[in-house]
């Protein structure tokens, strides 16, 4: 007869700090964390960054209004063509300066087309970081080359464009880009819906992404989130529909916004927005009017002394530039408004409690982009 | 449209509930005294006509005399906007109150301008530099750094 | 859970920033160009045996290289790696995320001196022989930050750099001329001439 006995069983544990360096291939650039973990649980996480602070705030006040434009292409380096514009929207702004109705459809035209670009990255490397390794990502820079294609025929670059001045575009759009950009939006919801039908209802991704990461929307405004992460928490907030810049009041779009606020509502919202975009882009381009494509600008610009913000719905968030003049040629004082900066505040919440593959997995859902988060 | 408040309007509204600590108003800003700064950031945020939940920004701007913080503030709910700004005047230790208990967008932002600016921030749980590394001597965006 | 402190940030931070500091005084001279006797020896007819021509081959057409991606310059050569560019016919589609495995830095972005510890350790870590492409602007000379108070000044300050690669950022086509350019380097080296 066996006599059952019971031992008790005491195991002590320590929390233990792991770095995660910066260089690390699952960090989407130079993106530390020090990690304090129990077990396999994360505890604590404290974000460090910094690794590509360059100096663009202070660079900026001793180069003319036009010369900054270079500069703030390489601050979120994936979406450029946003940059720019939202640094000419606050210059104009700022000057009081109008833009031709051309220059603005073609604005239009070439902001959407690059929000499709940058989220074809940004799910594309959240899909890698889940576990779906290089397969998606390929698929996607596929058609981002296309879009990289019709940027390379309007401004000669592929990555940092320096395409929007002060007071419109550079240069006018060749012939053949209307016809290439209405080829490719015929035919990119057929892509999109081939992602889908890969993608939506695949297990792994919704057992790895459903329920992860949760951000609540109290949080998510709490913390100045925008873009993106805000509007797959439930907040329907969108630049373009809540304060409208250039010509978005004359199109008919919707804005997605998830309802849990996980990272497969983030991945969905990105997926939705590319659609809508998709229908601005018909909407602007059959409405594309002929004329100038750049108002009478003086080469170096003195705005009258004043301050001004200027921002927009950059792929990645709410992107603002705050400028200072004081009626000389370059600015007094340059701040841009980092959407990835502020989104990563709250990184440390929606880590705790999980393990740190669910990190990377998070991590990737905000789509942050180091140029800007450092500047 | 984002309505944007005027700095004037509101000033009365404060002035009444916060007497003395309206230094200028403007249709584009509200300056308000540092030593008041976080009451009428409370009252900001948390009267319900006004109700600014969302700080969008918040940055230090340094005329050589004094800094001025700039804070933009948004209304999520009401769609309206307003520029609250405040002084500090020492050049060697400055120091303003944090507002990281109400908005904690501002936990990163007040630190990078510690960090670049130099200005300290009462209150703040965790101010050290952020994108400089310790050791590095100085503050960049400041008018005097070479 | 509440967790005690398990270490002081503060102090972690000051320890990185002496080291940092540290790394600035050491670096104010360009490291010269290694190999630069292939240039000169080239007029008195290197010779290449037979041994040194299977290592060359070999070691040239199965480059891995390490994960170093700063900037903007990371995501051309992403482009490069995918499947229009692709870099998977010179052997070099696999990115080894450790320094150990990889015998190829292309140091895609800006150095900044707060990443330049981590860039240098990284290359330390790499083991002989080793090479690196300053892909970029900001890699060869700083770029557009040069005048930048916490930018180092091309990333030869800190690396000895084989090959380097002007652009901004460069486009494909001219990453995939520097890999060739360093593909002949390489097809020089000599055992001979490595004892030196």
């Amino acid at each position: 007869m066996a006599t059952a006995e019971t031992r008790e069983i005491v195991v002590n544990t320590e929390p233990f700090v792991v770095n995660f360096g910066p260089a690390h291939p699952s960090t989407h650039g130079v993106f530390r964390m020090r990690m304090t973990l129990d077990g396999e649980v994360i505890v604590k996480m404290e974000p460090v960054f910094g690794y590509l602070h360059r100096g663009i705030e202070k660079l900026a006040e001793e180069r003319t209004y036009t010369q900054i434009i270079p500069l703030t292409d390489r601050l979120d380096y994936l979406a450029s063509m946003s940059n720019n514009l939202a640094y000419c929207l606050a210059v104009e702004k700022l000057a009081g300066i109008d833009v031709p109705e051309r220059a603005e459809y073609i604005r239009v035209i070439i902001a959407e087309l690059q929000r499709i670009a940058s989220h074809l990255c940004a799910v594309g490397f959240f899909l890698n970081d889940c576990g779906a390794f290089q397969t998606p990502v390929v698929y996607m820079i596929r058609e981002r080359e296309k879009i990289l294609d019709l940027f390379d025929m309007v401004s000669g670059q592929r990555l940092t464009y320096n395409y929007m001045r002060v007071g419109g575009v550079s240069q006018d759009i060749p012939e053949e880009f209307i016809p290439a950009v209405q080829k490719f939006v015929d035919e990119m919801p057929g892509w999109i819906d081939e992602y889908e039908w890969l993608l939506k209802e695949n297990e792994i991704l919704l057992a790895r992404s459903k329920g992860v990461g949760i951000l609540p929307p109290d949080l998510a405004i709490n913390i100045g989130a925008s873009g993106p992460v805000l509007r797959a928490s439930g907040v329907p907030w969108d630049i373009r529909k809540a304060d409208p810049y250039s010509i978005y009041d004359r199109f008919k779009f919707d804005i997605p916004i998830g309802l849990a606020g996980d990272c497969y509502d983030r991945y969905r919202v990105r997926i939705e927005e590319m659609r809508q975009s998709l229908r601005i882009l018909k909407q602007a381009m059959k409405d594309l009017p002929k004329g100038e494509v750049r108002s009478e600008v003086p080469h170096l610009i003195r705005p009258p002394v004043g301050e001004a913000y200027g921002h927009l719905e950059a792929p990645r968030g709410e992107l603002g530039f705050y400028l200072v003049s004081d009626g000389s040629i370059a600015p007094y004082r340059f701040h841009v408004r980092a959407s990835t900066l502020i989104n990563l505040t709250a990184l440390a919440d929606m880590m705790r409690g999980w393990k740190i593959a669910d990190a990377i997995l998070i991590f990737g859902s905000i789509d942050i982009c180091m140029g800007e988060v450092d500047r | 449209m984002t309505l944007a408040l005027s700095g004037s309007d509101i000033a009365k509204q404060i002035e009444e509930k916060f007497p003395g600590c309206v230094v200028e108003a403007t249709a584009a800003s509200l300056l308000v005294e540092a030593k008041s700064l976080l009451d009428v950031a409370a009252y900001l945020k948390d009267t319900a006509d006004l109700g600014f939940d969302y700080l969008t920004l918040i940055t230090a701007v340094d005329y050589i005399d004094c800094f001025e913080v700039v804070y933009y503030l948004t209304s999520i709910k009401h769609n309206h906007s307003l520029v609250l700004k405040t002084r500090c005047y020492s050049r060697d230790n400055p120091t303003l109150p944090s507002v990281v208990g109400l908005w904690r967008t501002a936990d990163f932002q007040e630190r990078e301008i510690y960090d670049l600016m130099g200005i300290s921030f009462d209150g703040h749980p965790d101010l050290r530099r952020i994108v400089l590394w310790e050791g590095f001597e100085g503050h960049p965006l400041r008018k005097d750094f070479l | 859970m509440e967790i005690e402190e398990v270490y002081s940030s503060r102090q972690l931070d000051i320890k990185e920033g002496k080291a940092i500091n540290e790394l600035i005084a050491r670096s104010q001279e360009v490291i010269p160009d290694p190999d630069r006797w292939l240039d000169e020896e080239l007029e008195r007819n290197v010779l290449v045996t037979s041994v040194d021509a299977v290592l060359n081959w070999a070691r040239r057409t199965s480059l891995w290289p390490v994960v170093c991606f700063p900037a903007c310059c990371a995501f051309e050569f992403i482009t490069t790696e995918a499947s229009r560019f692709d870099l998977s016919r010179f052997g070099m589609e696999i990115i080894r995320a450790s320094p150990r495995q990889a015998d190829l830095m292309i140091t895609a972005g800006t150095l900044t001196w707060k990443m330049a510890p981590q860039v240098k350790r990284i290359y330390d870590q790499m083991a002989e022989p080793k090479w690196v492409i300053a892909m970029g602007a900001c890699a060869v000379s700083g770029g557009i930050f040069r005048s930048s108070y916490s930018v180092v000044p091309g990333y030869n300050r800190i690396i000895p750099v084989d090959v380097y690669l002007p652009g901004c950022p460069p486009r494909p086509e001219a990453v995939i001329h520097a890999i060739r350019m360093l593909h002949k380097k390489i097809a020089r080296r000599s055992l001979i001439a490595e004892d030196e």
